[in-house]
């Protein structure tokens, strides 16, 4: 479970979040939307203890994220994250990104790791390029080449921060199969996504954030059709 | 400060050595830049293929060291072609000979930097090949080929440490000269690289400047 | 035209003893190169640290390699370190003084080449649970010498080159000092450096040729 608890945070001056309480249950999949600047991308890099925060805490399975005493480290191997933009490591094959921390982190054998990345990489269709470099991959196979990198690690959550936002339209697709997929199996997943139809199809919640501020969290159907927070119904005008 | 035996007059072959330092260097990079630009323009305007022989030669200024082309000059010059040269007549030669190798890969480069299209834009309306080098090409390889520059510059005036071996008697001489009678090298070694430091390090750091700013925009 | 007799057999002779030199020319420009890069990415690291201390010392060592003759470096490595009691031999003077210089130039190519390496690189290590040590060595580390491949193939032909300043701290067994030596007896300047120019000249090449063969064994990305 993930508790996060009245957390403050701001980058100088600006402060992009104003106290957000959330709490998403195993196997919850929850979309998170709103517009550029609402904080939303923010707090997912928190949650994996990549950003500081102000005040407040984050727990995952009770662990305080944030505090002196905690393995970050050893935390983020349950914390799978996959950004915007894909950042496969251009030096090592497809299998070898994905065998990387494998090895480095979990002290697996390299025998192991492969077999596990196989595994992993056909699992999100790219059983075909594992010795293939990301740089002959499309912008679509690198960012599921960086979801099965983050399978890999066996992770309890996956954290997903605009993984198609900078793709070409015609590569979108195959990534959101690849998280309606993972959905599908129970994964507990937090997406932040610009894809609305996608939102509606898979959440279990869909959570609106406005100005470093959630204004609104529920289940698709009623935040989709009876939108209550105005400034929630007029994005959702501009986004049709 | 230091309790040292260095007197006025030591202080005075000092001064005298990096006015040599000095004095060769500006030498070699003025004669050697004129040099290189040429050698680069032309290389450009031939092609690699016809420029290859120059190429080759030029190349091999950058592939010998410096010291064994001093002392392979002056042997040449003054045992067997037995001309009276002094050893700072064959130490500028050589060394700008050696700055025009290294400046004539700068200018390459620079001129190669600017587009084509760029080029093609100013001969159709029509500049002529002399209006497009100077209004086009002059100004914006400049801009690639000044910190390189400078930095050649700088690496002359270091590399002239070398001339020594054509007995010129410059900064590092004077101060090995020092070292052989006060037995202070510490203290000498210090003064010198001082010298060396205090005009290059400022230069180098406003070459990396201009490079910064010409960089981003 | 020339009323110099050129002895080139007398100069052909000393050929075996100039090439025993070339060898040990190799074997120092290769030993400073090793000892400069370990430094250069200890330099590299210290600069990254964030600790004041650190990058200060870093920052010490490129600026006085680069805005210093190497010449003048090998002196002081040769003699400097004399005025602490420190003697150290022609041969260890060379290597040291060489090896400081290329440190300096590296970690400044170092520098240049992390420039181009995006954060996101290291995030995206760091995310997967690795330490910062980790995602520096496994994955901004490769991607660094990569970028950085050519400069270090340019500096190994400067250090092939800088083996010649050893005639500063009376160094005589690399080419350059075997050179002056046969020099010094027979007095062929001219023929005998004129075959050393040679034999360095074909040691440059080498260097650039296996460089780029090795580059494109390496890198196949």
């Amino acid at each position: 479970m993930i508790e996060i608890e009245n957390v403050r945070k701001s980058f100088g001056p600006l402060e992009v979040l104003k106290g957000i309480n959330l709490t998403v249950p195993r196997g919850e999949v929850l979309t998170v939307i709103g517009g550029s600047g609402s904080g939303k991308s923010t707090l997912l890099t928190c949650i994996n203890g990549l950003e500081p925060i102000d005040s407040g805490k984050i727990l995952v399975d009770g662990i305080e994220v944030h505090a002196k005493s905690t393995d970050l480290n050893k935390l983020r191997q349950k914390i799978g994250i996959v950004f915007q933009q894909w950042n496969a490591f251009p030096h090592l094959t497809v299998l070898e990104n994905v065998m990387l921390a494998q090895v480095k982190v979990l002290k697996r054998s390299k025998a192991e790791a492969g077999a596990e990345a196989e595994k992993q990489l056909k699992h999100v269709g790219l059983g075909d390029k594992l010795s293939v470099y990301p740089s002959r991959l499309s912008g679509g196979q690198q960012q599921r080449m960086a979801i099965a990198r983050a399978l890999a690690m066996s992770p309890d959550y996956m954290l997903f921060d605009e993984v198609t936002s900078a793709l070409d339209p015609q590569l979108v697709g195959e990534v959101l199969d690849t998280l309606r997929m993972l959905a599908s199996e129970g994964m507990t997943m937090i997406c932040v996504t610009h894809e609305m139809k996608f939102a509606r199809e898979v959440s279990d919640r869909v959570a609106f954030f406005h100005k470093g501020v959630m204004a609104e969290i529920a289940p698709p159907e009623e935040l989709f059709d009876a939108p209550k927070d105005p400034e929630l119904r007029q994005f959702l005008a501009a986004t049709h | 400060m230091f309790d040292t035996a260095l007197t006025v007059n030591d202080l005075i072959l000092l001064a005298k050595g990096a006015g040599m330092t000095l004095l060769v260097t500006a030498i070699s990079v003025f004669f050697g830049t004129i040099l290189g630009i040429v050698f680069g323009v032309v290389r450009y305007q031939i092609g690699p293929w016809w420029a290859a022989p120059m190429t080759f030669v030029l190349d091999i200024f950058r592939s010998i060291p410096l010291l064994i082309q001093l002392v392979l000059a002056n042997a040449f010059l003054t045992a067997v072609l037995k001309l009276k040269m002094s050893g700072f007549a064959v130490a500028c030669g050589v060394l700008s000979l050696y700055t025009a190798a290294y400046c004539a890969e700068i200018v390459r480069g620079g001129i190669e930097s600017v587009p084509l299209t760029l080029r093609r834009a100013a001969r159709s309306l029509g500049m002529s090949w002399g209006q497009d080098m100077r209004n086009i090409v002059l100004p914006l390889a400049t801009r690639v080929a000044l910190p390189s520059w400078i930095g050649l510059a700088l690496g002359v005036m270091k590399d002239s440490a070398l001339v020594y071996i054509v007995q010129v008697v410059e900064l590092l001489k004077s101060t090995q000269i020092l070292i052989t009678r006060l037995q202070e090298p510490l203290f000498l070694l210090m003064i010198c690289g001082m010298f060396y430091f205090v005009i290059s390090f400022p230069i180098a750091r406003f070459g990396g400047y201009l490079e910064k700013r010409w960089s981003n925009d | 035209m020339f009323n110099y007799n050129f002895r080139w057999n007398q100069a052909f002779n000393s050929l075996p003893q100039m090439l025993e030199g070339a060898l040990v020319t190799i074997e120092i420009a290769v030993l400073s190169m090793m000892i400069g890069i370990t430094v250069a990415i200890t330099l590299t690291v210290f600069r990254l640290s964030g600790n004041r201390f650190l990058s200060a010392i870093a920052t010490t060592w490129v600026e006085i390699a680069r805005n210093t003759p190497a010449l003048f470096q090998i002196y002081m490595v040769h003699f400097g370190l004399g005025g602490f009691g420190i003697h150290l031999s022609p041969y260890m003077s060379l290597l040291i003084g060489i090896a400081f210089n290329n440190a300096g130039y590296l970690a400044e190519n170092f520098r240049g080449a992390l420039k181009a390496i995006p954060d996101t690189q290291t995030r995206a290590a760091r995310s997967l649970g690795m330490s910062s040590g980790q995602a520096f060595t496994n994955v901004v580390m490769p991607q660094m010498l990569r970028i950085a491949f050519l400069p270090m193939t340019n500096q190994m032909v400067w250090a092939i080159l800088m083996t010649s300043l050893g005639a500063v701290v009376a160094m005589n067994t690399d080419l350059y000092g075997v050179t002056s030596e046969l020099n010094a007896r027979s007095f062929r300047t001219f023929e005998l450096f004129a075959i050393a120019a040679v034999i360095f000249y074909l040691l440059t090449k080498a260097i650039t040729l296996s460089a780029r063969l090795l580059a494109a064994r390496l890198f196949r990305y």
